[in-house]
């Protein structure tokens, strides 16, 4: 099945849209005789074609925010995430707490600040983890073939018979509990998130390893992981790119819904699936405690979801959206 | 085709074995029920704890192969085990099933059909304002977790039941007080059921009108949907035999394996509007240390899924020619 969606071959017409996109830069008038010298390089193209689509670009401007506001808000908030104000329980935004208090009287600004630092790094690393399994197990098996190509097979649909959410919560239930084990819930949400993507990269590998370069590497006696490291796994980079992308937003969305069972981030640590969670059991009566992190998630997911999509048109030759000559 | 799907079902049998043992052992490892008693004041004598674990399988103090073979064994006869309370795992699943279906059929079924059809109806229309609105649109729903929908779905709710002084909306559990005209009961499981089945839908209309959208431009653009309409066929009949009934292959397969996880994909839905289905009965399981419950609902999922590729499979042997001649 995901053979069939993820088979697109990205190389191909590589060269010709790139000589569609120097030609329809700028409109020339028939007769004007200008020198057509400019040349593009791959990585102005693709910046171009980035640059095209308006939401990916909205989104690139949305997520330095959001990090910024991640980094530099908890110096600049009058507000610590641990502060409690003794005057104010659950009360509205106001001009002292702009986004309200908590039932224990906490800012719901600074808590959300620092429940997005820790959702943004756990988005971040296990984007980063779990595309980095998938590169290296997919492209390992489509190049070896043979037993070690059905055995990861076989491991991927192995991970994908139990929904990974149960196997996560067992873990997290019976794992080290205290302040670091939200690095216990990385390593698990990318243990579990490679499988589905080493299938496309196998695919797609599958597609390029009888290239002549990649032929030629190998007569020239190169080593089987260096071929795959240095010929390979550039050639499918836009599909990883794409991967560890969208793959930020997933990882923070599984951590959401993990943390509402209370197998998330841990107290006193904070992130923003775990301040969903509190605020939602209050939602219907004092509906800003839930309102400002969800609010806040889902600009980040849509976000880097909508960067993930300008990547992927960018990056693929094949895409519609490569702009017209017009 | 029947011998490759006998070779694909046994492949399927194997796997699960393998996946519900692996997961025995780690519930058995990590869960902790001897823990229930223990925090117990005043305390238990460690004599009678240890006589309750015996007799349920639960003891760690047992060697774990012997549990496993004991736990195996009464599976093989249907029995999956009971919890430290004494309650029969099989008693609980074979109710809350049910429970789980009436929540996800609805929603499910009009969320595919709403799906595909705006999907197929905005890739005709591709890039103008509908078209955009509507990928916007899900775009949004995808980023945002079912959790932060449905209850965003609750505040609103309340809001409108409050202001209207009607109780139209009922988000507690599955049934309330009924009135006493006739079918009541129906209105009643109806008006319970109504959240649930507006988050489902939306999260459904979502994901498959992206599915279907992609796949129906890759259709729309082929070989053969020009032939037919060169041949002479309007555009909308070229559109409706050609292009969209190849793009409903994947779809349909999609959704023979989404269909059979819905039993347990459901788990934050259920939390929020309180129906005691299979996906809490699985998290309250693993927070109550219950060993067996957390065994049996990961296997009921696995079959879930298994259930889903097997339909899958024929789906695709059905509906795809390419496959059935082969």
């Amino acid at each position: 099945m995901s053979d069939q969606l993820g088979n697109k071959i990205l190389m191909d017409s590589e060269v010709e849209s790139a000589i569609e996109e120097v030609g329809s830069g700028d409109a020339q008038r028939p007769g004007d005789v200008r020198p057509t010298t400019k040349r593009l390089t791959r990585r102005r193209l693709i910046l171009r074609r980035f640059l095209r689509n308006k939401l990916a670009v909205a989104g690139v401007g949305v997520w330095i925010f959001l990090i910024l506001l991640a980094l530099v808000g908890p110096m600049v908030s009058p507000w610590a995430f641990n502060d409690v104000d003794r005057r104010a329980y659950l009360k509205p935004p106001s001009q002292q707490h702009w986004f309200g208090t908590t039932q224990s009287g906490r800012d719901v600004l600074a808590l959300t600040m620092q429940g997005l630092r820790k959702s943004l790094l756990i988005g971040l690393l296990v984007a980063l983890i779990s595309t980095t399994i998938a590169a290296l197990v997919g492209s390992f098996a489509a190049y070896f073939g043979g037993w070690t190509e059905r055995v990861a097979l076989w491991v991927v649909d192995l991970l994908l018979v139990i929904p990974s959410f149960f196997l996560i919560a067992i873990l997290v239930t019976g794992g080290p509990q205290g302040s670091s084990s939200w690095l216990l819930l990385v390593l698990l949400l990318a243990a579990f998130g490679w499988v589905l993507s080493a299938r496309v990269v196998r695919s797609l590998t599958l597609s390029v390893k009888e290239r002549e370069y990649v032929l030629a590497a190998r007569f020239m006696g190169l080593a089987a992981p260096k071929v795959i490291i240095r010929h390979i796994l550039p050639n499918i980079s836009s599909l990883l790119i794409i991967d560890a992308t969208l793959g930020i937003g997933g990882a923070v969305l599984a951590e959401t819904t993990l943390a509402f069972f209370g197998f998330g981030v841990q107290p006193p640590d904070t992130s923003l699936g775990t301040l969903i969670a509190e605020g939602q059991r209050l939602a219907t009566t004092f509906p800003w405690i839930f309102l400002a992190p969800a609010t806040v998630l889902v600009i980040m997911v849509l976000s880097v979801n909508a960067i993930g999509d300008g990547l992927r048109d960018a990056l693929d030759p094949n895409s519609q959206s490569g702009g017209k000559a017009a | 085709m029947g011998k490759y799907l006998l070779r694909r079902l046994l492949n399927y049998a194997i796997l699960l074995f393998i996946a519900v043992t692996l997961t025995y052992f780690l519930a058995a490892t990590q869960l902790n029920p001897r823990g229930l008693f223990e925090v117990r004041n005043p305390p238990l004598d460690p004599a009678s704890i240890e006589a309750t674990l015996l007799q349920y399988n639960l003891s760690d103090r047992v060697p774990i192969m012997e549990r496993w073979w004991t736990w195996f064994t009464a599976v093989l006869q249907g029995d999956w085990g009971y919890t430290v309370d004494g309650g029969h795992v099989n008693d609980e699943i074979a109710r809350r099933m049910w429970v789980s279906l009436r929540l996800v059929t609805v929603g499910s079924i009009l969320g595919i059909v709403l799906g595909v059809a705006l999907g197929a109806w905005t890739a005709t229309r591709q890039y103008k304002a509908s078209d955009r609105a509507a990928t916007f649109g899900s775009l949004l729903i995808l980023a945002t977790p079912i959790l932060v929908i449905a209850t965003i779905l609750t505040i609103l709710a309340t809001k409108f039941n409050q202001a209207t002084g009607v109780r139209m909306f009922e988000f507690v559990g599955e049934t309330g007080d009924r009135g006493g005209y006739p079918l009541a009961g129906l209105v009643d499981r109806g008006q319970h059921l109504l959240l649930p089945t507006i988050a489902l839908t939306l999260v459904g209309i979502a994901s498959y009108s992206r599915i279907q959208r992609n796949l129906m431009l890759d259709t729309l653009g082929a070989d053969y949907v020009r032939t037919a309409r060169a041949k002479g066929l309007r555009k909308q009949r070229a559109v409706m035999k050609h292009a969209l009934r190849t793009a409903l292959i994947p779809t349909g397969t999609y959704f023979a394996f989404s269909v059979a996880t819905l039993f347990t994909g459901a788990t934050v839905t259920e939390q929020i509007f309180t129906f005691h289905g299979m996906g809490i009965y699985g998290v309250q399981a693993i927070q109550q240390q219950n060993v067996h419950g957390t065994v049996a609902v990961t296997a009921f999922a696995g079959v879930c899924t298994l259930t889903g590729a097997v339909l899958a499979d024929i789906m695709v042997a059905i509906l795809d020619p390419r496959v059935r001649l082969s």
